[in-house]
């Protein structure tokens, strides 16, 4: 207790770099400057139900799922592999997941704007075996392609350290009762991983739905998502207050998907939650 | 009564990745009978189980049950089933989900089911428990759980890998009471690993002893406890005097430099051997009546009765009696013919 003064500096960390800079947002949010000054307004939040704005939030909101969920599918069965016994020891799987994160993120989604170029390697070589070309640079799917390929150990990280924790006896005792792997899979392991799918939701969710890079390069520039919108509204616009808002929105929305999500998470952990 | 055992080892070793867990361990279990593998951590008990039970394949040997080879059979195709260390409970069901498990993967009809998760929460005492979450009993009723668990499937043998572990002293000695009874009760047989020797002894019909991989002693526990076969087993078992000695003839063995009437016949002359007494044999008389006289060194009260360490020339005895002598007193030593315990001197010591 006595101690609590080591966190001090780590409190005004806290204070300088987020709870202000969130409390502008909030400010910046509700006021417009007009010729008598800054004044109290809800005409930015009202802007956003212009269809144009509303589209963008519900095409980020679409890819951010459509992302996530490719994350999942893919990732599961990753972590799966990861955890199991075989590989465990062996960690070169893993590193293969690991080094491209070492790489910078820009220069890995540059990586992919050359690799679904129009001649690019990948559609020299369906060329030559008689395949049609991949066409889908600046298209939802690039976008797509993109984000599942970076966030993707958002996904698999979380999920294989629970995996790797559970108890293997918990698993033997499946066996021993007769079960196989599917129901031990079905029955065991994917109930007592949803914590690590759960946070890989969430850290796969959070990043997609607010990217503004992935889409500017591999989207082109007419694929806009939220996180454009906000970046061009800032730099470009210099509407501070309709960008704050649009950044608001955003973030009642991912406070909202959170919520969500917890819920589902305390359904599933109280087990026989009727009492 | 010849029995065709329901387990057989034979030659069995098990090897991890250069360290050998087992060494050729030959064992048979009888039907319905409470076998208890003791030993230190690290003597092969835990494998020897995991063996039987199908988790482990032995590198070299075979397992019968009733006579047939299942050494290759996967743990589900066994009639056997397993008490897991740390329970191993499925956290995420409730108690009636965890013990219907394994009728459940049988797909048996849900009426029935619920009928025998009934019967098995009344056989270890948790009847009404089957709404309960695992997260909200204690370490005794987790256990009951999980001993329901294996039970419901009906299998032949049930093994325990050390299932008193986790509980405390009180609480271990009831449910010591109560795996004997349930043991009874439904008349199978019982493999029990445990590094406990009381636990041991008051359980069992037979005893296996293990020390690094070998089995050092099979026997009811009366034999291992007061026929040990060496100085380890005798060790292991309860507290031990052991002084190195040398067969003078049969029937009379020297050691502290003198010699001793004793029972055991069949040793060379002038053999080296270890003489083991236990610590309640050793009478502590006047120093006049002794065979061997000693200073009282420590004193320990143990509750029934007095630990007390005596030095006397070359050797400190732990002796244990209900009538205590003050530190410092100059006391005489006792030791009955048939209380001295002649033992083989191990080869490797």
């Amino acid at each position: 207790m006595k101690r609590t003064w080591y966190a001090y500096p780590y409190v005004v960390w806290l204070l300088i770099f987020i709870v202000v800079p969130l409390l502008l947002i909030v400010y910046y949010a509700f006021t417009e400057i007009t010729d008598e000054g800054v004044r109290f307004t809800l005409n930015n939040i009202i802007r956003l139900r212009d269809p144009i704005y509303l589209r963008v939030f519900l095409r980020s909101v679409w890819l951010a799922l459509i992302s996530t969920i490719a994350c999942l599918l893919i990732g599961y069965p990753v972590a799966l592999i990861l955890a199991s016994k075989e590989y465990r020891k062996k960690r070169i799987l893993a590193l293969f997941f690991v080094i491209p994160m070492w790489i910078n993120f820009l220069v890995r989604t540059y990586a992919w704007m050359t690799l679904l170029e129009k001649n690019s390697a990948i559609n020299v070589i369906l060329n030559f075996l008689k395949l049609p070309p991949l066409n889908i640079l600046y298209t939802d799917q690039a976008v797509v392609l993109g984000m599942v390929y970076n966030f993707l150990p958002f996904m698999v990280l979380p999920i294989y350290s629970v995996l790797v924790k559970l108890d293997k006896s918990i698993i033997e005792a499946a066996e021993d009762l007769g079960a196989n792997y599917f129901i031990i899979l079905r029955k065991i392991i994917i109930p007592l991983s949803l914590p690590g799918v759960m946070s890989g939701i969430t850290m796969v969710f959070m990043p997609a739905i607010t990217t503004f890079v992935i889409s500017r390069l591999l989207g082109g520039g007419h694929y806009t998502l939220i996180g454009n919108l906000i970046e061009q509204q800032f730099i470009f616009t210099g509407d501070w207050n309709f960008g704050s808002a649009l950044s608001f929105v955003l973030m009642i929305i991912i406070l909202l998907s959170m919520l969500i999500m917890r819920k589902y998470d305390k359904d599933y952990e109280g087990g026989g939650a009727i009492w | 009564m010849q029995q065709e055992p329901i387990i057989r080892l034979v030659n069995v070793s098990k090897d991890y990745n250069g360290t050998e867990a087992l060494k050729s361990i030959n064992l048979y279990i009888r039907k319905n009978e409470f076998l208890t593998l003791l030993g230190p951590s690290g003597c092969g008990k835990t494998t020897t189980l995991r063996i039987i039970g199908g988790f482990e394949q032995p590198t070299e040997g075979e397992v019968y049950f009733e006579g047939k080879n299942i050494t290759n059979l996967p743990p589900y195709k066994r009639n056997i089933n397993t008490v897991f260390q740390k329970y191993a409970l499925f956290p995420n069901m409730d108690v009636e989900g965890n013990i219907a498990f394994g009728l459940l993967v049988k797909k048996v009809d849900k009426k029935i089911i619920k009928r025998k998760v009934a019967e098995m929460l009344e056989l270890v005492n948790l009847k009404g428990f089957e709404k309960r979450s695992i997260d909200s009993l204690s370490g005794g009723q987790q256990q009951r759980v999980a001993i329901a668990r294996a039970l419901i499937n009906e299998p032949e043998v049930l093994l325990l890998d050390e299932p008193l572990g986790a509980l405390d002293l009180k609480l271990r000695k009831d449910m010591q009471v109560e795996l004997k009874k349930i043991q009874q009760y439904l008349g199978i047989t019982f493999v029990y690993v445990t590094h406990d020797q009381e636990e041991a002894l008051s359980m069992s019909d037979t005893i296996v002893v293990m020390k690094d991989g070998e089995i050092q002693q099979i026997g009811t526990p009366e034999m291992i406890y007061n026929e040990p076969k060496n100085a380890f087993v005798a060790d292991f078992i309860g507290e031990s005097n052991i002084i190195p000695g040398r067969m003078v003839r049969d029937r009379v063995v020297n050691f502290s430099d003198r010699d001793f009437e004793c029972v055991d016949t069949g040793f060379a002359e002038n053999e080296m051997v270890d003489v083991v007494v236990r610590p309640e044999d050793v009478k502590i008389v006047k120093r006049e009546e002794g065979m061997l006289e000693g200073e009282v060194e420590s004193v320990t009260f143990k509750g029934v009765h007095y630990e007390m360490m005596v030095r006397t020339k070359g050797y400190r005895w732990m002796v244990q009696s209900t009538l205590m002598e003050p530190v410092g007193a100059k006391v005489g030593l006792k030791i009955l013919p048939h209380d001295i315990h002649i033992m083989k001197r191990a080869v490797s010591e």
